[in-house]
């Protein structure tokens, strides 16, 4: 009889207010969908991004990425922190909307949470509650105390964002002790049927605080705790579309929408094919309206954590780029020109607003930042349409310009003549030690060897194509090169937004391929690699040579000789072409532990952290305003990890770093030496014993590596 | 303003593949690629960026054959609003004099403002603008590398003298400048720019057409003419040091305290 | 031909070393001819002038008028015409005052026309047969240029090297009542001194000097360790001030400095004469270059083809030694 009374005195105590709770619900959600719908205004005059295709594959990345949080614990403090408050945020779904429905309809239940799955429920829940308050604690702790690098804001970017985050923080601590509190009053009030003890959870504390407390203050209490939650909820819901909190509400759907084919950059418009590419007035992205709705969604998802800059090189080396600023950057740009009143949009160009050209030349395209980011923005697309839009208004680097006029006359960005692409493959000692066929209409092989430019026309690097050729020739391989009817694979030239010279220099490529009758294609340069593997169609498979090499370990058809010197400590570079944008780790790895004797050390930046030497490609002449090379930061780390080789599988991570090792003042101690070269130099020959081997190598000396 | 800008169109020879053909009398052209003379494209983009301040039109003009079209579309994709080619035989034999006679010519049969060339192309010649000048009674400064529009139909220029030194004149409109590399930062064209003007017209003319009689131009009135071509035996030249480094810079030490260059 | 013409420039009164180079590449023409120095300005400058010219030319003809008190070529221009009869042959030097006088000149005279000549082949009948380079120096070619009419010649600074020890006791002869008004479309306003940098290197001995071919910014130190060591100064060709990695007090060259040096290091130089311009007094020229072929070894005294990346650092290790101080 009492606990009934008690029962029905609970859900009095709101009744007064139900009105008021009326009001706020109706206003909330109402300005909730008015702003999320301003929101999507300029998404819906943006460009066209198909992204509706293969729905399964998309769920299951929202349920990898969204759901399991995958790339959060690369971060071990902050993921933890972020799984923690997802978890909690996960599990009091359904707490918070019945809070907030219990206001004006006192006796709902959610479906199928009455009885004792809602005790169970209860229980779980008053623990996620404090858990999600302890983190907001330590959260904002982190923020004024600790104050982790990645988050400070530069000040050519404007002021920190601490102020806003601790606020944010603040809240949904707030929130946690209001939903406590509306909970502990209703539990502390006499007669209250008993539930499971979540004891030391914060309603439990707060329970047993208000012990003693008169019943018409614990119905003060419980009214304005109601109050206090419903207030607070509504104005964080309507608040986070103005921050980086949006991504509450984004994340699911950018996670949903992200790129299914990375490696390959977007077409210059969605639903022209390059055919009809002249057709389009204006390429690339001027200004905010030529983003796709994606790449603005992007914009509203960012969460201002940083990692992307944090990993990324141009930052590192104070290169005018930040990642993380690209779409903070443009998040605001979207909030000043899309206001929640009056006019909208004022189309007004981005660079020299706020992108400038240098900012944007600066990138190298290695992808640390699209790897790092757990809500899966991407940067790439973007980078590459903003060059296309420059390129298109004529605003490219003078010493871009050069190489490629060159390029467009001549097929590669030396200006060197076509005639002589295959000299390196011509020398005479060379022909005699390992012949290389030239495909033409007399000859033809089963597998072409890419070369691409620099291995053709650079001194140091023919080394690699003859290493490679060597290689070939050894695992028995019948394969070619197209010679001068090869041109620069373009990968680059399409990087850097001149996607009419791209396409120029694919389609004779392709025609090659196509009339030379190989079946597959193998390069030593990952560069070529990814853009016969991704940007280009219609051609035979391609591989990489560490692909092949490990293949061969494995079948016994590539042995190797132990290691003259067994001082030396190497060290595997992963360039970016071949590992982070193509996940190939671990066979350029087995290869090199197939050779005896060999010592390797990882640097602590390995794998998809590796990074980058600088770039490639047409990034070789860009004059970059920085403060430091990346290869100089980068042979320090090989430095670091106790290295003196270091051992890559990219002609232009060679360039870079053995440019590095002379700059950074190391040349006695370290060396640089590509995967195949020494492959080459170490190849053990059927019925050759360490000593023979010796004496061949000598002779090869001259013509192989250096 | 109306601007005229006189354009060659050269070899690229910027990474030393010149050869002599096999006659001994000219270079190897068949592979070579051939562009815009580079100070000349110097002065479509200064051109270009004057009419973006001012106002106006720019007109490029190049003498010569029918090649020399694709240099005319490059401008024009560049933002140049008309192309004119004057071409005949005429055109390809005359010297740097009868190329400054056919440019006035054209000249006359309009009005122009300011009338620039590049300071020299690969022939080192540096004289088609001088000579235009003087032909047309214009004012003429050479080695132009800073233009600024002055009320009252006049420029402020500014030429790069020795040292490094600048000096500062006035010139009265219309004029004949020649510009040197450098002045601006050109913007880049690329295959689509082209494209997009594959189209448009360009002028054409004879030099009949320009009113000019077969005497006047062409060989017969050429008093300067090329011979051949030739790669000079330099008589001593540099001593080479062709051993390995290490001897080189012992032999070359030696040489350079023989010649007062050590401390 | 019976007179050749040669405008000298001078400076504060002191006569252009070309005076002498015109007078050599005069004779070479036609050693019968008389010479005669054509000299504008105003004032004691011009008469110191034209006092010195006496030395080497037969006749100096003076043109004196205050407006031509600063070589403005166009002024300049004006006042020959008035003074030069037709058909003359004038030589004057291929400098920045030649390029802008000589062609308009040409026309105005109706004479031929040949600049930048580097050699004289002979006369043949009615035509001079000179020689020329072409694409930066990479190729030189002959020249057949008819002079029945007169000719304006530029002459290469440096090609003909002067005969010094001549003393003609010339006569100056006042041409000044010969020019008309003077006034022309073109105004001299101010010049402007280009900055001195930190580093004077027009006072230097030993100059290690670097061209495109330090290929960037980072490598300049690589060039200024081994001037330290020469106790030296770091010097440039034009590619490098274009490429802002050097300031352009830097530059070597006709429109940059020029130096006196006694050693010369021309580190990854092409040697195009633009450059060489800017380098009297005959030092040893050292050229390092990748390319065999490049136009400087054809000036060197010595050469060496090396990467300059490689080679400037070895040099560089090796001076420190001999001079007792631990290399690198």
């Amino acid at each position: 009889m009492e606990s009934l009374q008690f029962a029905a005195l609970v859900t009095s105590w709101l009744v007064p207010g139900r009105p008021l709770f009326v009001l706020i619900h109706i206003l909330g959600v109402a300005s909730f969908a008015y702003i999320v719908a301003r929101r999507m205004v300029p998404l819906l005059r943006a460009e066209r991004d198909p992204r509706f295709d293969q729905p399964l594959a998309r769920l299951g990345k929202v349920l990898k990425y969204w759901l399991g949080q995958w790339k959060h614990p690369r971060y071990k403090v902050a993921g933890t922190l972020h799984i923690l408050i997802f978890g909690g945020f996960l599990l009091l779904a359904a707490r918070a909307f019945t809070v907030l429905i219990v206001g004006v309809a006192p006796n709902f239940v959610m479906p199928g949470l009455s009885g004792k799955a809602g005790l169970v429920y209860e229980f779980l829940t008053d623990y996620a509650a404090t858990v999600v308050l302890l983190c907001m604690l330590f959260a904002i702790a982190r923020r004024l105390l600790f104050k982790p690098a990645r988050y400070a804001v530069p000040a050519r970017y404007g002021k920190a964002h601490t102020g806003d985050a601790v606020f944010l923080l603040a809240l949904i601590a707030i929130l946690m002790v209001a939903d406590s509190l509306f909970a502990a009053a209703k539990a502390a009030t006499p007669g209250q049927p008993t539930e499971l003890a979540s004891s030391l959870s914060l309603p439990w504390i707060l329970k047993t605080a208000l012990a003693s407390t008169p019943v018409p203050t614990l119905g003060r209490l419980y009214f304005s705790a109601y109050l206090g939650h419903e207030v607070v909820f509504y104005f964080l819901l309507c608040y986070r579309p103005f921050g980086i909190q949006f991504h509450v509400e984004t994340s699911l759907f950018n996670i949903y929408f992200a790129k299914s084919d990375t490696g390959t950059v977007k077409p210059v418009r969605w639903g022209v094919n390059d055919e009809h590419l002249n057709e389009v007035k204006s390429f690339g992205v001027k200004r905010f309206e030529d983003f796709t709705w994606k790449h603005m969604l992007d914009f509203y998802s960012c969460a201002d954590c940083g990692r992307c800059s944090d990993n990324c090189p141009a930052c590192a080396v104070g290169r005018p780029l930040s990642p993380r600023f690209i779409s903070i950057k443009a998040r605001d740009y979207a909030f000043q020109h899309y206001p929640m009143f009056g006019h909208v949009g004022n189309g007004k160009p981005f660079i020299g607003g706020i992108y400038s050209a240098d900012e944007i030349w600066s990138c190298t395209t290695c992808g640390a930042c699209e790897t790092e980011c757990p809500l899966l923005v991407e940067y790439i697309d973007k980078i590459v349409d903003l060059r296309r839009g420059l390129v298109d208004d004529g605003n490219v680097p003078q010493s871009l310009q050069k190489p490629l006029q060159a390029l467009e006359s001549r097929g590669n960005p030396y200006g060197k003549m076509e005639k002589k692409r295959a000299e390196w493959a011509n020398a005479r000692e060379f022909q005699q030690l390992c012949g290389i066929k030239t495909l033409d209409s007399k000859t033809s092989a089963e597998t072409l060897y890419f070369v691409d430019s620099i291995t053709s026309y650079d001194d140091r690097l023919q080394s690699i194509g003859r290493a490679t050729a060597k290689i070939l020739n050894h695992i028995g391989e019948d394969f070619g090169i197209l010679g001068s009817a090869e041109r620069d694979s373009g990968h680059e030239v399409r990087r850097f937004g001149e996607e009419t010279l791209f396409l120029a220099l694919r389609g004779r490529n392709v025609e090659a391929i196509k009339r030379s009758g190989v079946k597959r294609i193998v390069t030593a340069d990952p560069h070529a690699y990814n853009a016969l593997k991704h940007d280009y169609q219609g051609i035979p498979p391609a591989e990489h040579i560490s692909q092949l090499m490990a293949r061969a370990v494995r079948s016994g058809k590539l042995k190797f000789k132990p290691l003259e010197n067994t001082n030396n400590v190497y060290t595997y570079h992963d360039p970016c072409y071949l590992g982070r944008h193509n996940q190939i780790y671990d066979d350029p790895r087995s290869v090199l532990d197939a050779i005896p004797g060999i010592k390797r050390v990882e640097m602590s930046r390995s794998r998809d952290r590796s990074f980058c030497c600088g770039g490639g490609g047409l990034m070789l002449f860009y004059e970059a305003k920085e403060e430091q090379r990346m290869g100089v930061q980068r042979v320090r780390m090989a430095e670091e990890a106790g290295a003196n080789v270091i051992v890559t599988a990219c002609p232009f991570c060679m360039v870079n770093l053995e440019d590095a090792i002379k700059v950074a003042g190391l040349e006695e101690k370290m060396t640089a030496i590509d995967l195949a070269e020494l492959a080459a130099r170490q190849i053990m020959n059927e019925g050759q014993t360490s000593e023979s081997a010796e004496s061949v190598e000598a002779q090869q000396e001259v013509v192989v590596g250096r | 303003m109306e601007i005229l800008v006189c354009a060659k169109r050269v070899p690229d020879t910027s990474d030393n593949e010149l050869v002599l053909n096999r006659a001994g009398n000219d270079i190897e052209r068949d592979e070579l690629v051939y562009s815009i003379n580079e100070a000349d494209n110097y002065a479509v983009e200064e051109a270009l960026q004057i009419v973006a301040r001012v106002g106006g039109k720019v007109t490029v003009v190049t003498v010569g054959g029918e090649d020399d079209e694709e240099i005319l579309r490059r401008e024009m994709a560049m933002g140049v609003s008309q192309g004119v080619l004057i071409a005949d035989e005429a055109c390809r034999a005359s010297d740097g004099r009868g190329i400054a006679t056919i440019l006035k010519a054209f000249v006359r049969k309009d009005h122009y403002d300011v009338i620039l060339t590049g300071v020299q192309a690969e022939d080192g010649a540096a004289q088609v603008g001088g000579m235009l000048a003087a032909m047309l009674d214009y004012p003429f400064a050479s080695l132009v590398n800073s233009v600024e529009v002055l009320e009252g139909n006049k420029l402020k220029i500014i030429r790069e003298i020795e040292g490094g030194n600048k000096e500062i004149s006035e010139i009265d409109l219309p004029c004949v400048l020649s510009i040197q590399t450098g002045i601006n930062e050109p913007r880049y064209v690329g295959m689509r720019g082209i494209r997009a003007v594959a189209s448009a017209p360009i002028s054409t003319y004879t030099t009949a057409e320009l009113g000019l009689e077969s005497g006047v131009v062409g060989a017969a009135a050429a008093k300067v003419k090329r011979e051949d071509y030739f790669v000079p035996a330099f008589g001593k030249g540099a001593e080479m040091l062709e051993s390995n480094r290490k001897e080189n810079i012992e032999k070359l030490l030696e040489l350079v305290i023989a010649k007062g260059g050590l401390k | 031909m019976a007179r050749i013409f040669a405008y000298i420039t001078h400076r504060n009164g002191v006569v252009d070393d070309s005076a002498d180079e015109l007078a050599a590449a005069a004779s070479r023409i036609d050693a019968t001819a008389s010479l005669t120095a054509l000299v504008t300005g105003c004032g004691p400058d011009l008469d110191n002038a034209c006092a010195a010219l006496r030395a080497s030319y037969g006749e100096v003809w003076k043109i004196a008028n205050p407006a031509l008190a600063y070589p403005n070529a166009e002024v300049i221009r004006k006042a020959l015409l008035g003074v030069l009869p037709a058909g003359s042959t004038v030589l004057m030097a291929h400098d920045h005052f030649g390029i802008d006088l000589a062609p308009g000149l040409s026309v105005k005279l109706n004479t031929s026309y040949v600049s930048d000549v580097s050699g004289i082949a002979g006369i043949d009948g009615a035509d001079l047969k000179v020689v020329r380079q072409e694409f930066g120096g990479q190729v030189s070619t002959h020249v057949r240029c008819d002079i029945s009419c007169g000719a304006v010649l530029t002459i290469r600074p440096g090609a003909f090297k002067g005969h010094g020890e001549v003393s003609l006791n010339g006569s100056v002869i006042d041409k000044s009542a010969g020019v008309g008004t003077l006034t022309t479309g073109r105004r001299y306003l101010q010049t402007i001194v280009a900055e001195a940098g930190t580093v004077d290197i027009t006072k230097h001995n030993v100059l290690v000097s670097i061209g495109r071919g330090i290929q960037g910014k980072e490598n300049v130190a690589i060039a200024q360790e081994l001037a330290d060591a020469l106790g030296g100064a770091v010097s440039c060709s034009r590619p490098v001030v274009d490429a802002k990695w050097l300031e352009k007090s830097r530059q070597v060259g006709s429109s940059g400095k020029t130096v006196k040096p006694k050693v010369y290091l021309a580190c990854g130089i092409s040697g195009s004469f633009q450059h060489l311009a800017g380098i009297k007094g005959n030092p040893f020229i050292v050229a390092i270059n990748k390319n065999p072929k490049a136009p400087i070894f054809h000036v060197a005294n010595v050469g060496i083809v090396d990467d300059i990346l490689e080679f400037l650092p070895e040099l560089t290790s090796k001076v420190r030694e001999m001079q007792g101080v631990a290399g690198k």
